[in-house]
């Protein structure tokens, strides 16, 4: 099986870490993974801010790049949303808009075999237990397009209950949004940021050293405010828990 | 707080004041959060919710689909059923219409049941400048009239006050209204609620006009549905000698029948109950039964424009539950008055800016008054994809396009003040497609990192103002891609 990697741009710029821990997880697991270098943005900003037709181009880049694999992997649940819900959308407003199936017929072979991680660990590969070693108290925030978009269910729940060591705790509220929402964030600061305060009350309250999440994104939105708080908790991607291992563990 | 909503703030202005202010933001996430708990319990007992959802869904679909004959055979049913039917394409017209209909009837006051046609056409200002006082019996609504307020709750519009500021506000206002409140009234719900009751009471008995809207409208029979639970409502409708209901158009259903999905989706998504205390049914008028004259004022107002747009007519389905208020997380911190119209919330920010247009500030931003979680959605008992709407309409926001307006065709064009933002993202587009270019970025922002502040200037303070920056990496990940040939190589 030919397994791409779609590390996703924040990740690639910002989160390498979270790229080389998806890497070292897969390899583990005997999944041979490739990063095309063609790769770029999957368009989800452009989108969601209302320019769709700007985001059309990204999203016949990401088929071209993606095409020739069996599996495309994402760190990412709301990038994995864009592709497997917005994607075939944008190809439907396209048609509707009368300028025919091309976008839909492009984008649908890689719609179906675009999976986030934990859904591929799960689905795909078969696997709770990765064989990971995490020796902290975590909590875990399920992002909103996990939950909701894709619905990734238990999945990241089951797998973070088989790493060896780490004991999860509760988070209260924990289905609530953290306040990050793209572009949200800067356009309605004042609510983002007494969401994203309310998120890191809650998560203090569970006691935890780590709080884990399967987006970067709202990471660095929920990290931002564990920062400029003060707070003692650690933003962290799932990936990288699920990499560490005893020889080779994770700070 | 007293005056309209109109020359509101953009939606992130009035939010800001909201979030600063601990008492209201003490009061939305208390009631939020109770009717939420209990709405999922409501949900949970159904096990056929989500087929339900599905086939008010359709039922909604349906006849908006064929809105036009269902119209036609609603007027027919409530003229053969005694009752008068009148068209408003507009608020303007509609109040107009009501106020002639009072004024034939040689009344100079009405008992209103608790609507939210007649709040978003503002028929109680419209019926005070020709000289009728309009006097609203539902317990909330009068909460906000007699606090010279305005709504902020589609279900419970006196959501931001606290009982102790409800006791203020009778002990202080109900005399001038008719009868005061009683000397030394606690903030004892009973004894609020015993209050309003006695208060209410002798405007019932003396009211001969009643107005009020509707939550569905039987096309088949020309009945008119009102449910609520405190019973003024059925006072209203029942004890005047003319009764006025001012209605969307979208609330047609075509049968009785199809009441049975949303008689049950309904209690439960708005206040968590299995059935509500009152529904009230009549059609036309019956001799020597509740009220002798009954007019129904057919409302468009933005409504076939809405039905026109492919993506946003599914807001139309809405059926006044406020389940999307209820679980919305920028609702419970920035209120309902954030929103600048009689919809707040979720739905509002996809309805107003359909009904009124983008042209104003505030109309412009609701659209973006949402992270996009998703949780609205989840919650709506006719499955409107708000998120889906919202994203539609900041397309239409930042790059105009085709729209109806008033029965028109016409070519909206861009909003101003999105010219930075449109610059920008052609600019990542460009980036985006080429690779390289992206590459240069990513190592320019890497080499650069020891000298990236720690706040950021002009729009960027919006992040750094509450958030710090994330550390830029000494080398992005397709760097180390390569030069390690994806790890096999030394790290």
């Amino acid at each position: 099986m030919r397994v791409a990697l779609f590390l996703t741009c924040v990740n690639d710029t910002l989160y390498p870490d979270t790229g080389r821990a998806v890497v070292r997880l897969l390899t583990r697991l005997g999944v041979e993974v490739d990063f095309p270098m063609g790769q770029t943005c999957c368009g989800q900003a452009h989108y969601n801010t209302g320019y769709r037709h700007e985001a059309e181009p990204l999203a016949r880049r990401f088929a071209e790049v993606f095409g020739g694999y069996d599996a495309v992997v994402t760190p990412s649940a709301s990038c994995g949303a864009m592709v497997r819900e917005l994607y075939p959308r944008m190809g439907e407003r396209a048609r509707a808009e009368g300028r025919g199936d091309s976008l839909a017929r492009t984008v649908a072979p890689v719609v179906a075999k675009t999976y986030e991680l934990t859904e591929f660990l799960v689905d795909v590969v078969g696997v709770t237990d990765v064989g990971a070693w995490y020796p902290h108290r975590v909590t875990y925030h399920p992002t909103c397009h996990g939950l909701r978009a894709l619905g990734l269910g238990d999945r990241p729940r089951r797998l973070l209950e088989a790493v060896r060591g780490l004991e999860l705790v509760e988070l209260p509220g924990a289905e609530e949004c953290c306040g990050f929402g793209g572009t949200f964030a800067v356009k309605n600061a004042a609510v983002s940021a007494a969401m994203g305060a309310d998120k890191v009350r809650n998560a203090g309250s569970t006691g935890a050293e780590v709080l884990c999440a399967g987006d970067n994104s709202c990471l660095m939105h929920i990290g931002g405010t564990l920062s400029r708080l003060g707070a003692d908790m650690r933003p962290v991607h799932i990936a990288e828990i699920l990499a560490s291992t005893e020889e080779e563990p994770a700070l | 707080m007293s005056g309209t909503f109109v020359g509101m703030p953009a939606f992130p202005e009035a939010a800001r004041d909201a979030v600063g202010n601990p008492t209201l933001r003490g009061n939305l996430r208390h009631a939020t959060h109770t009717i939420r708990a209990k709405r999922d319990r409501a949900v949970a007992e159904l096990a056929d919710w989500a087929q339900l959802r599905e086939a008010g869904r359709r039922i909604k679909d349906h006849t908006l689909r064929h809105l036009d004959r269902y119209l036609e055979q609603l007027e027919a049913s409530v003229t053969a059923a005694g009752g008068t039917v009148h068209w408003a394409a507009d608020a303007e017209e509609a109040n107009r219409i009501v106020t002639r209909l009072v004024k034939e009837t040689g009344e100079s006051e009405v008992v209103k049941v608790k609507s939210m046609a007649t709040q978003e056409i503002g028929l109680n200002e419209a019926l005070e400048a020709a000289g009728v006082r309009a006097y609203e019996t539902d317990l909330a609504e009068l909460i906000v009239q007699l606090g010279h307020d305005r709504p902020s709750h589609i279900l419970v519009p006196a959501i931001h006050r606290n009982r102790g500021e409800i006791r203020d506000i009778f002990t202080r206002e109900m005399g001038s209204w008719g009868r005061p409140a009683p000397e030394g009234l606690t903030d004892r719900p009973a004894d609020l609620a015993e209050a309003a009751r006695v208060h209410l009471r002798e405007k019932f008995l003396r009211a001969k006009v009643g107005v009020s809207g509707a939550n569905f409208m039987v096309a088949e029979t020309g009945t008119l549905v009102v449910v609520e639970s405190e019973g003024n409502g059925r006072m209203c409708l029942t004890l005047p000698e003319t009764l006025i209901s001012v209605v969307g158009i979208e609330k047609i259903v075509p049968t009785w029948r199809d009441l049975e999905v949303f008689l049950q989706t309904l209690p439960r998504s708005s206040t968590a109950e299995r059935m509500n205390p009152y529904t009230s049914t009549w059609t036309g008028t019956t001799d020597e039964d509740g009220p002798r004259a009954f007019h129904l004022v057919l409302l468009d107002n933005g409504r076939t424009d809405t039905l026109a747009d492919q993506v946003g007519r599914q807001a139309l389905r809405c059926i006044r539950c406020s389940a999307c208020l209820n679980v919305c997380p920028v609702y419970e911190r920035a209120g309902g008055h954030a929103y600048g119209s009689v919809y707040p919330g979720p739905i509002g920010a996809i309805l107003t800016p359909q009904l009124r247009g983008t042209a104003s500030e505030i109309d412009a931003s609701l659209p973006y008054a949402s992270s996009l979680c998703g949780a609205c959605y989840e919650a709506c008992p006719v499955a409107i994809d708000i998120p889906e709407v919202l994203v539609h309409l900041r397309e239409r926001v930042v790059q105009g396009g085709p729209a109806v307006r008033r029965g028109n065709k016409v070519v909206l064009r861009p909003a101003k003040g999105h010219a930075a933002e449109r610059a920008a993202m052609r600019a990542a587009g460009w980036a985006f497609a080429h690779p390289g270019a992206l590459r240069t970025g990513q190592r320019l922002a890497s080499r650069s990192r020891r000298l990236h502040p720690r706040t950021l200037p002009g729009p960027g303070r919006a992040w750094t103002g509450s958030r710090d920056l994330p550390a830029v990496p000494a080398e992005p990940f397709r760097d180390w891609w390569q030069r390690t040939r994806g790890g096999k190589d030394a790290k």
